[in-house]
């Protein structure tokens, strides 16, 4: 027994070192794993504050830019408006079978990431707006990510720069849809797999998201494609994809939600389930 | 004077980690290098203090930066390793001698300086992106990243000992 505890006493630093070092991987491991690692995360009170703070200062810096895309985006948007006025012109909205499924809040990016290989965006949006975890965040121009980790006034999501990040897409043109990953090379470029190869590929085509996955609605703009290959092995094609947002300097996001989305989820998984 | 020294400390704690947070994580030169100034808290920490408490510290340190940073615990793990291995690396760097409080870090000559910190800043970032890509076949990108940011750090943390040492 002495000899035990003396073991220990000798040890301590090593032990300590030991069982600190072999909790820090447990929790990154986890953190690999989808959303299963609540517990660290920038979404808490503390650090939530405090990028609050330095974003408070910061958004100064770039308000020019923020202000043109802002107006780009209203004047993309009533053009579509007055569009879809004059082409359908008479109809009365009784009518029209409600497809109010989706729910739009606005937020503001507090930290972003883009230059390592597991990105996340905080925002100053939380559970007490309605935010839950799985809800797609878009940005003006297309896709940002998607919601991981929600406190009670702060959100974060895990970035389309995420080598995590598995979201399905289509292409505009013939549906055909693939898995967007990235491959932590360059902060503007992400990568479209599992496209077959009878699928006509061309550069420039628009990738959209597909809608399939309850978290975005379809139609989404991702990107174009910029680049493609054969895959040597497998009957695939290697799509590079520019993206339509400039993750470097996003600043307002909106989070979509879809109403059905937990019902959707729950078939799917009792569909899983009778598998 | 044991009293200021726990002062400092804390202090360079808590500056280190808000500067490292706040400015230094959205510095991204050349697109993604970005210094790591907060490992001058573990070099510069009592030579002779409690390693327990330095490995502990250390731990506590790395984890704000995983808050932040939404990483895990990539930080904490690299934090608590580079604070275990440290008395090896004092020992090689600057002798047996530097048990007996005769040895300051500021005071020290370059080479020794160099060896130390470079060395201490090299394990602390190859484990880092170690364990945050975490994946053999990208070994090229940890050693790539741990060689840039490394020196990166080390210029930083070179500015700061002499940015604060009292000569």
């Amino acid at each position: 027994m002495q000899q035990i505890i003396d073991f220990f006493i000798r040890n301590k630093n090593f032990l300590l070192f030991f069982v600190l070092f072999i909790t820090a991987v447990i929790v990154t491991v986890n953190s690999h794993s989808y959303h299963k690692n609540r517990y660290v995360s920038s979404a808490n009170f503390v650090s939530g504050s405090i990028f609050s703070l330095k974003s408070s200062v910061t958004d100064y810096f770039d308000l020019k830019e923020q202000n043109e895309k802002l107006s780009e985006e209203n004047r993309r948007l009533r053009s579509w408006l007055q569009n879809a006025k004059t082409s359908i012109p008479e109809i009365d909205s009784s009518h029209i079978s409600t497809s109010n499924n989706f729910s739009i809040l606005g937020a503001r990016v507090i930290n972003n990431s883009f230059s390592k290989t597991k990105n996340q965006i905080t925002l100053d949006q939380g559970r007490k707006e309605g935010v839950v975890i799985d809800m797609g965040v878009i940005s003006s121009e297309g896709i940002v990510g998607i919601v991981s980790h929600v406190s009670e006034n702060y959100a974060s999501v895990q970035s389309v720069l995420n080598t995590k990040s598995q979201i399905v897409a289509k292409f505009k043109k013939s549906n055909h849809f693939g898995t967007l990953v990235w491959n932590a090379k360059k902060p503007n470029i992400v990568q479209l797999k599992e496209i077959p190869r009878i699928a006509p590929v061309a550069i420039g085509d628009t990738i959209v998201t597909d809608g399939k996955s309850a978290i975005f609605p379809a139609g989404i703009l991702i990107g174009t494609v910029k680049d493609f290959e054969i895959e040597e092995v497998g009957d695939y094609y290697r799509i590079n994809v520019e993206l339509f947002t400039d993750m470097t300097s996003v600043k307002f996001v909106y989070l979509v939600s879809i109403k059905d989305a937990a019902d959707i989820k729950e078939l799917e998984k009792e569909a899983q389930d009778v598998e | 004077m044991w009293n200021n020294e726990i002062l400092q400390n804390v202090v360079r704690f808590i500056v280190l980690a808000l500067l490292q947070v706040l400015l230094l994580d959205h510095i991204n030169f050349l697109g993604y290098i970005n210094p790591y100034l907060y490992v001058y808290f573990i070099l510069l920490f009592p030579l002779t203090g409690n390693k327990a408490l330095l490995i502990f510290l250390s731990f506590l340190l790395g984890l704000t930066m995983d808050t932040f940073n939404d990483s895990g615990g990539i930080h904490a793990g690299a934090s608590v390793f580079i604070a275990w291995v440290r008395p090896v690396m004092l020992k090689f760097s600057f002798g047996v001698s530097y048990e007996y409080n005769t040895v300051k870090v500021s005071s020290a000559s370059f080479s020794q300086q160099l060896f130390y910190i470079l060395g201490m800043v090299l394990l602390h970032h190859m484990m880092l992106f170690a364990l945050e890509i975490f994946n053999v076949e990208q070994i090229l990108l940890i050693l790539k990243s741990t060689l840039f940011s490394g020196v990166f750090s080390t210029i930083l943390i070179f500015c700061t000992l002499y940015l604060f040492s009292r000569k």
